[in-house]
């Protein structure tokens, strides 16, 4: 039987615009030609690791892998263990990169400079099997190795597909959302929102990734409406907090933290269009959403469907590929709308960037010197305010910058301890264990001490 | 460009002021090396704290930061840098 395929984009016209340069648009035959063009200079290596920042560049990337028959890796972290640990796993893995390079000794490619295209309009859209590995995500196990997430074409697209759904831009009446993002193309959430929303959900990207305020309104201000701020609820908040004028724009999403019902109502009075906010992890995808202003409950996606076993939620069906167990407490409701109550205590997600305490315990105690030690999550104040990871250790010879050198080779720096704090010993109970209320207590006194 | 060589008298540390509190950081203001990296293995900064920092400087000071990538970099490579790129800047 011959394998089902799908285009590499659902964009039907040849001058469909898929993206927004500096200087201009850029059709969707362009796009391929530029593809095509890439996927013949990719090195031998069947593995990429698709650094590029710029938006495009990075789609373009990805693009010419998959057309290549290469599977890009986007792991949650960049630091030098993890690439170690991921070129072991995958021989032949080489970087793209459009200035800084991998930490690394990856074979590198820079991102050529593209010739302009003379003719596009022979172009043909590429079809790829459905049952290809497309990319491989990265979450952080709790042994220390990053868990690899592989997710197929055929899945990628319905995941695209069903977020689009949701927004409504599947409808043929609606038209065409150009996206301005704050979030890395790297990262689940940004590639979903992004990529995906781009290749399958009918929208253009803006090739930028604006990072303050006055970036952001200058990126929203280069794109023709509809736009759509694919963001998060801290550039949200520091978006309002700028005071800056920020042009209209049409629709928002957020993800990657709660967002309280305060700050997407101010979002919409301020930016003028709804707000939706988007729930979901590496392994599942998208799930639900919720349009945040207007309640709290959430709403699953098309074919989506949750199970609950001992207190453990599980997800399936559509998109999600077998069934993923999450990390949150979740609260079904009669009519299949659900609350979240937060994480289940072992995970931690710092702005959008997760891992476990597990894990994290694990880092700490592998470093030379350490003798004891673990790391505190504290209870978050405000939910747009970046809540920071505490460490407890023991480690006499060693100096907090030496530590803390040791740490950042290992951790992502929004995982790297603050404060670190150094004991004599821990305060263990008899059964060995570290009662969440005796550290919550000691980083209090830490605190006290130190003002 | 051309950097001050001197700043006003007192602006460094206000900075300085500035920074230990947008951020919570676990240490005095006076005891930041004025010419220590502000990422990796001086403060060890992260993009998120340099969003805060912004926001708190473009409060303070009236003007906004704006990612020129390579400007970027250097505005943020120290406390004498950031402090520097202030004095050049402000508006309040």
């Amino acid at each position: 039987m011959k394998p089902r395929r799908i285009a590499l984009t659902s964009h039907a016209r040849p001058d469909d615009v898929l993206a927004w340069r500096a200087a201009g648009a850029v059709t969707r035959n362009q796009f391929l030609a530029e593809v095509e063009m890439l996927a013949r200079s990719l090195p031998a290596g069947d593995y990429l690791l698709n650094t590029c920042e710029d938006r495009y560049r990075f789609m373009v990337g990805w693009s010419a892998a998959l057309v290549a028959g290469k599977i890009s890796l986007l792991p949650a972290s960049q630091s030098v263990e993890t690439l170690r640990q991921l070129q072991a796993s995958y021989p032949g893995l080489f970087c793209l990169h459009d200035g800084k390079g991998a930490l690394a000794e990856l074979p590198q490619l820079r991102y050529p400079e593209m010739p302009a295209v003379a003719d596009a309009d022979a172009v043909a859209v590429p079809g790829i099997e459905t049952d290809r590995v497309a990319v491989i995500l990265f979450t952080s196990g709790s042994t220390g190795l990053p868990v690899a997430q592989a997710k197929t074409w055929g899945a990628l697209v319905s995941n695209g597909r069903a977020g689009a759904a949701r927004l409504g831009f599947l409808d043929e009446r609606s038209p065409s959302f150009t996206i301005v993002g704050t979030v890395p193309a790297q990262h689940s959430y940004g590639f979903e929102s992004t990529i995906l929303l781009t290749l399958h959900g009918g929208c253009a990207l803006w090739h930028g990734r604006p990072f303050y305020p006055a970036d952001i309104a200058d990126a929203l201000a280069a794109v023709p409406r509809p736009r759509l701020l694919v963001s998060t609820p801290f550039h949200l908040r520091a978006l309002l907090d700028s005071q800056i004028d920020v042009p209209a724009t049409d629709m928002m999403l957020s993800a990657t933290a709660p967002l309280s019902a305060e700050l997407a109502r101010a979002a919409e009075a301020r930016l003028g269009g709804t707000l939706v906010e988007i729930y979901g992890c590496t392994e599942a995808g998208q799930l639900a959403s919720r349009r945040t202003s207007l309640t709290s409950r959430w709403t699953l996606l098309q074919d989506i469907g949750f199970d609950q076993q001992d207190g453990i939620t599980f997800a399936c069906g559509g998109h999600v590929e077998g069934r993923q167990r999450l990390g949150d407490v979740i609260e079904l409701g009669d009519d299949g709308t659900f609350l979240l109550h937060g994480r289940h205590a072992d995970v931690i997600n710092i702005a959008g960037k997760r891992t476990s305490l597990a894990y994290l315990n694990h880092q700490l105690g592998a470093v030379a010197g350490v003798e004891d030690g673990c790391f505190f999550m504290p209870d978050d104040g405000s939910d747009e305010s970046v809540t920071r990871l505490a460490a407890f250790v023991v480690a006499p010879t060693l100096t907090p910058r030496q530590l803390l050198d040791a740490l950042r080779g290992r951790l992502d720096p929004i995982f790297l301890p603050r404060p670190l704090v150094f004991l004599p010993r821990l305060p263990r109970n008899a059964t060995g264990k570290l009662p969440r209320a005796t550290l919550a207590a000691l980083l209090d006194r830490h605190a006290k001490d130190a003002s | 460009m051309n950097e001050p060589t001197t700043l006003p008298d007192g602006l460094m540390a206000e900075v300085a002021d500035l920074m230990v509190a947008a951020l919570n950081l676990d240490i005095a203001a006076g005891e930041i090396d004025p010419d220590a990296p502000l990422f990796g293995e001086g403060l060890g900064l992260d993009s998120i704290d340099i969003l805060e920092v912004a926001l708190a400087v473009s409060k303070q000071y009236g003007f906004q930061l704006r990612s020129d990538d390579e400007d970027n970099v250097r505005i943020f490579a120290s406390l004498r840098s950031l402090a520097g790129h202030v004095a050049q800047h402000r508006i309040k």
